[in-house]
Order: structure tokens, then C-alpha cells, then sequence
């Protein structure tokens, strides 16, 4: 099992409330998984800023003068917002390649758990009621975020291999179910120059996505060849800087619902973890089919 | 009608007061208020008691039902009375995947559409089903009657045994060893009492009826080699 839920907004109104919503129905899947669990929320681009969103192991020790190290390495302000052992650096958009190479060289220890101009990713063990409160998730805005919440069955219990997944700038990638080619896949990627961190089959599935779009296919084409490539059970879960998208496996049975009203469109691996929306009573609610992907974007 | 809420108490306790319920109780009227997708609400009832769930259910609801009525005024989630003994379990929306799973005895009457898997090895369960179905419906269903109003997905009847499939529209593609079989006059007449107890008005000639072929259950020594 996993636990996986998305919100994707389409009324204004609601985006102060996304983090707090969005916690709500993360916790309400803790029994679905409930060894580690993570976070990706679009806070929503400012023009000119890019956002890296680095984990660290020792906080307090790293993140004292990332800030001022990076912005000294880059030639230009960077802001830093520190979130337990997660640091949300904000610097100019023409910059961000740079500040990739300058992060390594300060400290080759940080890891980078996202990479655009919307998207923040906060990942930890622990229990999802935990986590989300460690980053303060409910007070985050927003126009969409995915949230997954984690039963280990086939990698460690780490931070690293907890979800989301990052699959290239703005984009991440959360998992319900097991691949069983991943072995296979990870060495082919391998050989093709990605890298890897973990031992995860989602690590490999967010591989495959990244590697498939730098040839070319945009994030549908992507997913719909993951359908041949990807062996095993999987509902995917996808975001990107205006939207995301759901794709299950031909034979579903990792579970999923959807809902939408005129305000948002919610996924849920169950209908408890919506409940609590407002106007679910009216929802159109309904499963997605197998072997289709479904988009949303604003 | 007695009146439960799961905002006030405990699933546990709930399931328990109807489970408290004999065949000779005098408190045949339940209604269950705020479920918020809770799983296996009333499940393993075995009373002659109606119980109506108001609002939209989570895994295995009414599973292992025996006698009771249950009616779901919402959506039920996966596994939805599996397992069934007898009784009525009726869906007012759709039903997730595996429906009716493994039913011995009883209706399951879905008036939305069914995911995946409904009636998975059903053994004399009845299923109707008002909307369309998922693939893999029925998927080595040895006796009972699936009635789909609407259209059934991929690898209907896979490995069927004797189970009764009744498909008013379009069939994606047919299981192995499932085959489309004449509809007699018993069929119609069949068909006809189960849309009735499935409050369905269709008409049962607009039917195709399909079975199994029976090549594939008992074990044929011409094939010793393929397996």
C-alpha cells in the first residue's frame, strides 16, 4: 500500500487554504502508509525567481551561511527560508544554472529535492501528521500540491526514498504500487548517463520520465510510453508547474478516485481522504480507467 | 428507525449493534449517517434487518451479508459485498473494483457503473449492474448471474466456469474460454426476474447472453503439452 492525494485548484479563493487541506487529507491516509511521507506544493511563480528546495541531514550546521555562500558564488541575492531540515533558497531565474554547480561545490552533501519556479518538495520519515507539521504544511498557499504518504516494500526507509520523486524542473512524480523491472530499467538508464541515489523502483520511474523528455516527448507522451516500458503496478500521480496528471497501470488495482467541482479537482487512492473538501457532497466523483492519462491544467 | 452516527461513535461499536441484532428482532430499521468512506461498514450482518448508509462508503461494505438489506446512498468503495451469503446489498452510485467478489448468495445491485473485477469468482451470486462494468468482470465465476444494463470492459468471463453473463451493450473484448451463447426463452425469463429484483425496467430481448465454452475447465490430455 501507499497512501497518495493531489489537489489542484481551480478557484483563486482556495489557495491560501491548499497546505491545510491538503495536510488534512495526507493524515487521513496514515494507515495506508505510514513510514514516511512527503510533499510537493506549487506555490506559484514569481516572474524572475527560481526556487531550490535542498535537504540536509545536519540543518542547523548547513544551512547557517547557505545563503550568504550561495548569493557570494552566484553574484546575486538569495533568499533563504528554512524549514526544519529542508531550506527553500530563492534566487534570480538567469541564475539557476549557476547556483546548481555553486550548490555542489558549498557543500556536496545537500541534497536537491526540487528545481523550478513554482514547486517546493518536503520530504521525511515519520508519520504524515508529523512531517506536515515539521514543515508546516498547513500554512503553505498554493495552486496545487501532491502528497504521498509511504509503506516501504521494496527499499529502505529513508528521506531519500520517500515521495515525491523530482523528475526534472517543476515536475515530481508520486508512486502507489511496485515496479518489477526496475533492476533492468535502472542499469539501461544507467548506461544513458542518469544517475541514482537509492535503490527505489519510483527513483527509476521518475528517471525514465525525466530521461524520456529530454529526448523530446513531452510529459503525456512520457507517461503513455512509461505504459509499455514500466512493468508492474502503478498509479502515478504527476505534477507540473500549471498541472498534473494521474495514470494508472492496464490492470488497476491499486486504488484511486477522483472529484471534481467547480473549485478544484482532488485525487485520493481513497474517497476518505477527500471528505473534507468543500462541496465534496456535489463532487463528480469517479475512478480513472486504466492506461489513460488525465491532465489538468490551469 | 434507529439511528447511528459515526461521527458519535466507534465503526467498532456500530457494527456491533447490528450484529447484536437477531432473526426475530423488532428493530428492523438502521440508518447510518456521516460513513466519510469508512471501511467495512456493516459487514457480516446475518439478521433480517434494512439498512440504509447515508453517504458514500470506503472498502468492503455489507461484506459477508447475510439476510440483511443494505443500501448505500452513495458510492460504496472497492470490495463492496464480497463474499455475500444472501440478502440484498444495493449500490445508489458506482461501485469501485471487485464488486461482489466471491458471492455465494444474495442481489448486488449497483445502479451506477462498476470498476474492475465485479463478480470475481462469484459462486451463485446475483449482480446487476444499471451502468457499465470494468475489465476482468467476472473473471473465473463458477455459478450465479451477472446482469450488465451498459457496456463490459476488456476480458469479460476470463476462465469462466458456469456463471450466467448477460451484456445489454457492447462487450470490449471476451476472456478466454467465454463465448456469446443463445438466449433461450428460460434465459429471458431468467433475465427478466433478476432486472425486476435489480429495479430495472430494460427489456430482457435487448440482451446478448455469454457462458463458458467449457474447453478450458477440466483438464484435457491433448493439451498435456502446453502446459
Amino acid at each position: 500500500m501507499c497512501g497518495i492525494v493531489g489537489l489542484f485548484l481551480k478557484d483563486k479563493g482556495l489557495e491560501p487554504q491548499l497546505g491545510a487541506l491538503l495536510t488534512d487529507m495526507l493524515v487521513t491516509m496514515t494507515d495506508r502508509g505510514p513510514d514516511s511521507a512527503g510533499i510537493a506544493i506549487y506555490r506559484g511563480a514569481q516572474a524572475g525567481e527560481w526556487l531550490y528546495c535542498v535537504q540536509s541531514a545536519a540543518p542547523v550546521r548547513d544551512f547557517a551561511t547557505l545563503g550568504a555562500d550561495l548569493s557570494k558564488e552566484i553574484g546575486a541575492k538569495v533568499q533563504i527560508e528554512i524549514k526544519d531540515t529542508h531550506a527553500v533558497l530563492v534566487l534570480p531565474s538567469e541564475k539557476a544554472k549557476e547556483a546548481r554547480a555553486a550548490l555542489e561545490r558549498i557543500n556536496a552533501d545537500l541534497r536537491i529535492m526540487s528545481s523550478g519556479e513554482s514547486i517546493e518538495i518536503f520530504k521525511e520519515v515519520g508519520l504524515p501528521a508529523d512531517v506536515a507539521e515539521r514543515f508546516n504544511v498547513a500554512s503553505m498557499s498554493g495552486s496545487h500540491g501532491i502528497g504521498h504518504t509511504r509503506m516501504a516494500t521494496e527499499s529502505a526507509i529513508t528521506t531519500l526514498g520517500a515521495h515525491p520523486f523530482s523528475t526534472g524542473a517543476d515536475q515530481c512524480l508520486v508512486h502507489n504500487g511496485s515496479l518489477s523491472n526496475h533492476n533492468s530499467l535502472r542499469r539501461r538508464l544507467i548506461r544513458e548517463g542518469l544517475s541514482f541515489e537509492t535503490q527505489n523502483d519510483t527513483e527509476v520511474a521518475a528517471a525514465y520520465l525525466s530521461w524520456k523528455m529530454a529526448q523530446g516527448s513531452d510529459l503525456g507522451a512520457a507517461l503513455k510510453a512509461s505504459l509499455d516500458d514500466l512493468d508492474g503496478f502503478y498509479t502515478f500521480v504527476v505534477g507540473t508547474k500549471d498541472g498534473f496528471g494521474v495514470i494508472r497501470d492496464p490492470i488497476a488495482c491499486k486504488p484511486a478516485v477522483m472529484a471534481e467541482t467547480d473549485q478544484y479537482v482532488a485525487f485520493g487512492s481513497e474517497y476518505r481522504a477527500m471528505v473534507n473538501l468543500p462541496g465534496i457532497e456535489t463532487a463528480r466523483v469517479w475512478e480513472p480507467e486504466p492506461s489513460t492519462a488525465y491532465f489538468w491544467k490551469h | 428507525m434507529q439511528s447511528l452516527d459515526l461521527q458519535a461513535e466507534s465503526l467498532r461499536d456500530l457494527n456491533a449493534r447490528l450484529h447484536a441484532q437477531s432473526e426475530k428482532t423488532n428493530e428492523r430499521d438502521w440508518e447510518i449517517l456521516n460513513p466519510k468512506g469508512s471501511h467495512a461498514l456493516a459487514v457480516g450482518l446475518d439478521a433480517p434487518i434494512d439498512v440504509i448508509v447515508r453517504g458514500s462508503t470506503g472498502y468492503y461494505t455489507a461484506g459477508m451479508n447475510k439476510q440483511a438489506t443494505v443500501v448505500v446512498a452513495g458510492n460504496a468503495g472497492p470490495g463492496v459485498a464480497e463474499n455475500m451469503m444472501s440478502g440484498t446489498v444495493m449500490i445508489e452510485g458506482d461501485a469501485s473494483q471487485y464488486a461482489g467478489a466471491t458471492g455465494r448468495g444474495g442481489t448486488l445491485v449497483i445502479k451506477g457503473n462498476a470498476a474492475s473485477r465485479c463478480g470475481i469468482s462469484m459462486k451463485g451470486i446475483d449482480i446487476i449492474v444499471h451502468g457499465n462494468i470494468g475489465h476482468m468482470s467476472a473473471f473465473m465465476g463458477q455459478s450465479g448471474n451477472l446482469v450488465v444494463c451498459g457496456d463490459a470492459g476488456d476480458s469479460l468471463g476470463d476462465s469462466l466456469y458456469e456463471a450466467r453473463l448477460f451484456v445489454r451493450g457492447s462487450v470490449k473484448s471476451l476472456g478466454a474460454d467465454c463465448v456469446e451463447k443463445e438466449m433461450r426463452r428460460e434465459h429471458i425469463e431468467l433475465l427478466r426476474d433478476l432486472l425486476v429484483r435489480g429495479e430495472c425496467d430494460a427489456d430482457p430481448s435487448e440482451f446478448k447472453r455469454y457462458g463458458s465454452a467449457r474447453k478450458l475447465y477440466n483438464f484435457n490430455v491433448d493439451n498435456a503439452s502446453a502446459y
